[in-house]
């Protein structure tokens, strides 16, 4: 403690008024320090430090210890040196090594900066910055300027993107070649500097084989801590789909006289029995039925249940050759306020949610929206009739639109309920809404997110839904429970779309820190951490299969991921801007993506998922070879006037919509 | 956080303008900013100290100001890039105060209250002493004024409105979908011909059957081509193939017979359809066709009407903002010079107001030399030869010569400063030996004397320009000849006019300050004499029309007028009733003649139909122009003139009521958009 007292008002004098004499002199008292400690220390500085970038350094233990050790390192001159030491090694390296070592050149450069902002050696670390910052990808561009606005020591304290350097390792993936070559180079050299760095601040994935090239490698990084470490993706998944429960269908005669009238019959009646047994059998990828409690099917759900079997056979099968037709609904006067859509499952009902706070919805039919009579009228009526569910709706308030208030910010997410009994929205007050789609009222206020909420989605099978947000965590919730159910923390940075997996055990979250994660619903953990986007996750739609999940970001690029090898299999560019948007056909043959750039565009996705390498080895190692085949996976390309495509939905029988809000430029 | 209440030197306010203030800033700049060097932008110690004075703190130590500055570029910047987030997840492209509002609050920071987002955020600069100055003028506003005013329009409530993005991998061409081909990639295709590397498919790949992705590889393959085209030799690209659906004949039929049909409202619904329509780029070689072969005959027919009409059509083709025409140029500029500077473009020159024709046709010259010119294809600069030329030439007849100079003078003051200035003294003497000379023909003295008018109305304002203030009579005359006198006072009322337009909205175009010669003066040569000096538009060109016909004695035979302006009109060229029902009738025949060498259009042909197709009976007589880039420039056509024919429909009914209303070239706008498109196709 003694010592802490000592230093810090040292500290407070440097900053204030820098002279020269006095920091010459810390300077080489520390040096002096240095060549005691070097070995021992830096790795508890490094580990307080690690902290220290949010919490103030005084609240520390062992600050002392923990600035005396960092001060050894701190002749900012030798920062330079250090790093083009570095780069000159890695750019004569073998070309098998240099695209692997370059990775280093990212996470070595962000710790040496902080570093050098932390020390207070404002001009060394502006320099050191302006020299370096543009050998970094392209793709770090954003983390750079939040970087480069960071000049002092206070400014490090709450700054997040500063919180998830140090609270974080960042991840490399590189063969032991390539380690072995850079660590015999950095003893040789002497570089200690960079050797703590690497030690403590980069967790090295150290592979046995062959270096992965840069493409390779290329795909896989981007996001804000490096890539996924392998084990991160090898639990186990039970990706496939629980057993439909068995229906009765009554109604095989109606439809077979719609059939016949249509002269083929046959063709379709043994699908569908195909169809039926196969949900009969029970998948061997599926997790068992009652892993998750799920709510009891409603004589409602049954009837609906029949409904889109019955409108599944009537679906047309989509495919190159036949293309979905796309209906396009366009907001109007929403004057750049339109934040969120959903579409009911059966395609009834739109609902918008707008930046002035309020919930719109629509219905899409000639069946007009109509809430429930009020208590006293109720009473009248008699409840043992057929038509009771006709009667107890007041036909006064039919309309075609209703408008929900409540929130007092932005509505940034909004889903229906499966049965269509109810209403999800969630805001920039910190709130998720449920509202009743029968009385058009709100009847929860969940409150848990005290940040902007980003995104909510229901489960498929309803009760349960998500919602993510600033806060970084993404939380489940029950209907019933004012408190989340649980808590998903790992991301570093905003948690900014959430979707459940068709099966309902697990949730995939995307995050402003670039990666996407796949949680499970039964005891919270994280079980895939997929990276290779270089913006932040927009869009999230898992195949109706389960296997697969589509990722849409800033970037513009769209990636596909094999859920349950945890594998990357698929990139397909051509949007321009941000995907806001992305959702399987019924039957997953074409994958339909919607952009800032005004296009909707179909993706072959039969044809991506076909010849899919799933070897032993890409599976042991993670290493994919992406072939570049966007051009001939894109079935076509359709641009509205001027309006953002910003959500997308198949109906049952496979009809596009797609929506947005009309901004003339 | 400063809220920067004041006007704040910051010299890098534009590139840092990441401010509370400056947040109208757009998020498209993102990708450019992104390839930009990062910089430490850093707000100006200066800048804190006029705030702090502005909030009554005086004498802020030198290094307090220098760390306050870091400490506020650094937590503007932080909300600046929180503000993004909310714009990302707001999906919009535009930051606005909103965002930053929430981005505020988000750190815990009170909003800033009543700012709310414009569209436009006015910077002003400053200088003086030393120091640059950006503010935001902030007006102060009486409140009693906000109160009295009327309230504004409640804007539009959100809805939906749906429609067919695509039919089974198909984009309908309806008007809620953009245009098959957009402009920059017709334009990409007439610059760069190499591109179209599928012959075909790209025009009609969009349109009709081509299968479901054909419209696919035309966006997608085009932007990553063009950088290695850059600089490669010019290939003539194959012929390619316009093929029309039914639905296409259909309007097109429609849209070429409303044109030049009798119906003025018709006319106007189909000129509107031209100019606004998106899709009609499969039509454009046609409708080219159409005119440039409509000019043809039409000239030879001396049918002004048609002329007009067919010109109407080359304006409304330009208007539309969904069509490049460069691949067409080379049929509508010869037909467009026809109707500047043919020697004859009606029966009666003496009567007749060809001299409309010419200005607009002039003018749409001009627009093209505008829109069109280039370095590589020189269409100004030939097009500007043709005019000297015919001008330059003692023989040529005073129409001709009109259309010369008309054409010249709508290509701007530069060109009137080297071409049109130096030979005044020239012209003036041309016309004052018809003018004052023995009478040779009323024709041309009519002729001599539109060119003089002509002259003085376009030279007047240049000269207001480049010659300094005092206007001397004698020194005009020294330098400009005979005209020298009336110069002078032109430039007098140009000035004058100039002084009096300064505060209003300064228009670029000269043009704009010009008066037309009115319809009604010209039609009759019995009404008011033509003055030769500049005569004021009325702002209702129809009233005195009215008058004049109730006011001509000379209509009794007339059965009760119809209803159409066209009949009115006529009689009050003076001459008898019968005559004029004759012509209008010839009229009507001759437009029909015009229609009918079109027999493709008919929408009982089903299979489509191929550019050839289209070629007219007359098809020996097409134009000697093959490319616009290659061959020389149109001779023109200036077919001398059949001694009897029936005369022209008058022109009242030809240039229709919207061009009535105002001036010719401005063209129905407002009018609401008419479907006609969206029905048919």
């Amino acid at each position: 403690m003694g010592i802490q007292y000592l230093h810090n008002p040292f500290h407070s004098v440097l900053s204030m008024c820098i002279t020269i004499t006095r920091q010459t002199l810390a300077i080489i008292y520390l040096q002096a320090l240095s060549f005691i400690y070097t070995d021992v220390i830096p790795l508890v500085y490094l580990d307080t430090f690690a902290v220290g970038g949010g919490v103030p350094v005084e609240d520390q233990p062992d600050v002392s210890a923990v600035l005396s050790a960092y001060k050894q390192q701190g002749d900012p001159a030798l920062y330079e040196e250090y790093y083009s030491g570095l780069k000159h090694f890695i750019e004569c390296a073998l070309d098998c090594h240099r695209a692997e070592l370059s990775q280093l050149f990212y996470p070595l450069f962000v710790h040496m900066y902080l570093e050098l902002v932390y020390n207070q050696h404002e001009n060394e670390a502006k320099s050191f910055f302006e020299k370096f910052h543009g050998d970094q990808e392209c793709y770090y561009q954003d983390d750079l300027r939040v970087l480069s606005s960071l000049t002092k020591k206070e400014h490090m304290k709450g700054n997040e993107t500063m919180l998830d350097f140090r609270t974080s390792k960042f991840v490399l993936r590189i063969s032991r070649d390539s380690y072995q070559l850079l660590k015999r180079h950095l003893q040789e050299k002497q570089n200690n500097q960079i050797w703590n760095i690497v030690q403590e601040h980069l967790y090295i994935d150290i592979f046995d084989g062959m270096p992965r090239s840069k493409q390779q490698i290329d795909a896989m990084v981007g996001s804000l801590a490096g890539e996924a470490k392998r084990e991160a993706n090898k639990a186990k998944v039970f990706f496939g789909l629980l057993k439909e429960p068995e229906i009765e269908v009554p109604l095989d005669d109606e439809d077979e006289e719609g059939e016949n009238e249509e002269g083929k019959p046959k063709k379709k009646k043994p699908k569908r029995e195909s169809m039926g047994s196969k949900s009969k059998k029970q998948d061997p990828n599926a997790p068992p039925q009652t892993r998750i409690p799920l709510p009891e099917l409603k004589d409602s759900d049954k009837l609906d249940k029949i409904m889109n079997m019955k409108e599944a056979t009537k679906r047309v099968r989509l495919g190159p050759e036949c293309l979905p037709s796309i209906c396009f609904y366009t907001f109007l006067n929403a004057y750049q306020g339109l934040t969120a859509v959903d579409v009911t499952d059966d395609s009834s009902m739109i609902v918008g949610g707008f930046a002035d706070s309020t919930v719109r919805v629509w219905s899409v039919t000639p069946k007009k929206l109509r809430s429930v009579k009020s208590a006293a009228d109720l009473s009248l009526i008699d409840k043992e009739s057929d038509d009771v569910l006709e009667r107890i709706m007041d036909e006064k308030t039919a309309s075609e639109l209703k408008i929900l208030y409540g929130h007092s910010g932005p509505v940034y997410g909004t889903s229906f309920s499966p049965d269509r009994n109810y209403l999800l929205s969630c805001s920039e007050d910190g709130t998720v809404r449920l509202w009743s789609l029968q009385t058009f009222t709100c009847l929860v206020g969940y409150k848990g997110h005290n940040y902007p909420v980003w995104d909510t989605q229901f489960s498929p099978y309803g009760y349960y839904f998500v919602s993510g947000g600033h806060d970084r965590v993404a939380r489940l919730w029950a209907t019933d429970h004012y408190q989340p159910l649980r808590i998903f923390a790992g991301h570093l940075a905003d948690v900014t779309c959430t979707r459940f997996h068709p099966n309902s055990n697990y949730i995939a979250t995307g995050s402003a820190d670039r990666t996407v994660r796949l949680w499970d619903v039964l005891n919270g953990n994280c079980v895939r951490i997929f990276t290779g986007h270089k913006g932040p996750i927009h869009s999230l739609a898992f195949s109706p299969n389960g296997r697969f999940l589509a990722t849409g970001a800033t970037d513009g690029r769209v990636l596909l991921w094999d859920i349950g090898h945890g594998l990357m299999v698929g990139e397909l560019k051509g949007h321009t801007d941000t995907v806001y948007a992305l959702r399987f056909s019924r039957d997953g043959e074409i994958l339909a993506s919607g952009s800032m750039d005004n296009t909707v565009r179909l993706w072959d996705a039969v044809k991506v998922f076909e010849d899919l390498e799933t070897d032993d080895f890409t599976t042991a190692t993670g290493h994919i070879n992406l072939p570049e085949n966007s051009q001939d996976l894109l079935l076509g390309t359709y641009m509205t006037k001027s309006t953002p495509v910003i959500h997308l939905h198949f109906t049952r029988r496979n009809l596009l919509l797609a929506s947005g809000a009309y901004s003339p430029q | 956080l400063s809220s920067s209440p004041c006007p704040a030197p910051c010299p890098g306010a534009p590139s840092s303008s990441t401010g509370p203030r400056g947040a109208g800033g757009s998020g498209t700049g993102m990708a450019e900013e992104k390839k930009l060097k990062l910089s430490h932008t850093l707000l100006p110690a200066e800048s804190m100290k006029v705030m702090a004075e502005a909030m009554g703190i005086a004498q802020v130590p030198e290094e307090t100001s220098q760390l306050l500055a870091d400490e506020v570029s650094y937590r503007i910047k932080e909300i600046a890039q929180d503000a993004l987030k909310f714009m990302h997840m707001g999906k919009r492209r535009k930051l606005t105060t909103g965002d930053v509002d929430y981005a505020l609050k988000l750190k815990n920071v009170e909003p800033l209250y009543g700012f709310h987002a414009q569209e436009f955020i006015p910077f002003r600069y400053a200088s003086g002493g030393g120091r640059e100055l950006y503010f935001y003028e902030e007006k102060e506003v009486d409140l009693s004024d906000i109160i009295n005013t009327p309230l504004p329009r409640v804007p539009l409530d959100v809805c939906l409105k749906a429609h067919w993005l695509s039919i089974e991998g198909t984009q309908p061409a309806i008007p809620e979908n953009p245009p098959p081909a957009p402009k920059e990639q017709q334009k990409a295709e007439a610059t760069e011909p190499l591109k179209s590397t599928k012959p075909g498919q790209e025009e009609n790949g969009p349109l009709k059957g081509q299968g479901q992705s054909a419209a696919a590889p035309d966006g997608k393959g085009k932007e990553k081509k063009a950088p290695v085209l850059e600089g490669a030799p010019l290939k003539l690209k194959p012929r390619s193939i316009h093929e029309l659906s039914v639905e296409q004949q259909l309007y097109y039929k429609e849209i070429t017979e409303a044109c030049v049909g009798s119906c003025e409202a018709k006319r106007a619904e189909a000129l509107q359809s031209i100019a606004t329509d998106p899709g009609l780029y499969q039509m454009l070689p046609r409708f080219s066709t159409f005119i440039s072969e409509g000019v043809r005959v039409n000239v030879v027919q001396n049918n002004l009407a048609l002329l007009i009409y067919l010109m109407r059509m080359v304006k409304a083709l330009m208007d539309n903002p969904t069509l490049y025409l460069e691949k067409y140029l080379h049929e509508l500029i010869p037909a467009v010079m026809t109707c500047i500077v043919s020697r004859q473009l009606c029966l009666r020159p003496d009567v007749d107001n060809h001299w409309a024709l010419r200005d607009f046709a002039a003018r749409l010259i001009a627009q093209i030399c505008k829109n069109f010119s280039t370095t590589t294809n020189n269409i100004q600069s030939r097009i500007t030869k043709t005019f000297t030329k015919s001008w330059v030439d003692e023989k040529t007849p005073w129409t001709t010569r009109y259309g010369s100079i008309a054409g010249l003078a709508e290509l701007g003051h530069d060109v009137i400063k080297t071409l049109i200035l130096p030979r005044l003294q020239v012209e003036g003497e041309r016309v004052r030996g018809i003018v004052e000379g023995p009478v040779v023909s009323n024709i041309d003295k009519i002729g001599a004397d539109h060119v003089q008018s002509l002259l003085l109305k376009h030279c007047a304002p240049v000269l207001a320009k480049i010659r300094p203030p005092p206007d001397n009579q004698d020194s005009y005359k020294a330098d400009y000849g005979s005209l020298g006198s009336l110069l002078c006072t032109h430039v007098v009322k140009a000035r004058a006019q100039a002084a009096m337009q300064a505060q209003q909205v300064n228009r670029t175009t000269l043009t704009i300050t010009q008066p037309r010669p009115t319809l009604t003066l010209s039609q009759a040569p019995q009404g008011p004499p033509r003055a030769p000096s500049i005569i004021k538009v009325p702002s209702s060109i129809t009233l005195p029309v009215q008058t004049l016909v109730s006011g001509r004695p000379s209509t009794p035979t007339q059965p009760s007028p119809p209803p159409t302006k066209y009949i009115v009109m006529s009689s009050a060229s003076g001459s008898s009733a019968s005559q004029q029902v004759g012509g209008g009738r010839d009229g009507t025949f001759s437009l029909q003649r015009s229609g009918q060498p079109r027999p493709c259009a008919t929408p009982a042909s089903i299979s489509p139909l191929r550019s050839p197709a289209l070629t007219p009976p007359g098809a020996g007589m097409l134009l000697p122009l093959a490319g616009a880039l290659g061959s020389p420039l149109p001779s023109l056509h200036c077919p001398s003139a059949p001694t009897s024919s029936p005369p022209d429909p008058p022109l009242g009914a030809v240039w229709g009521p919207a061009y009535q209303a105002q001036l010719p070239w401005e063209g129905p706008g407002g009018l609401p958009h008419t479907a006609l498109g969206g029905r048919l196709a």
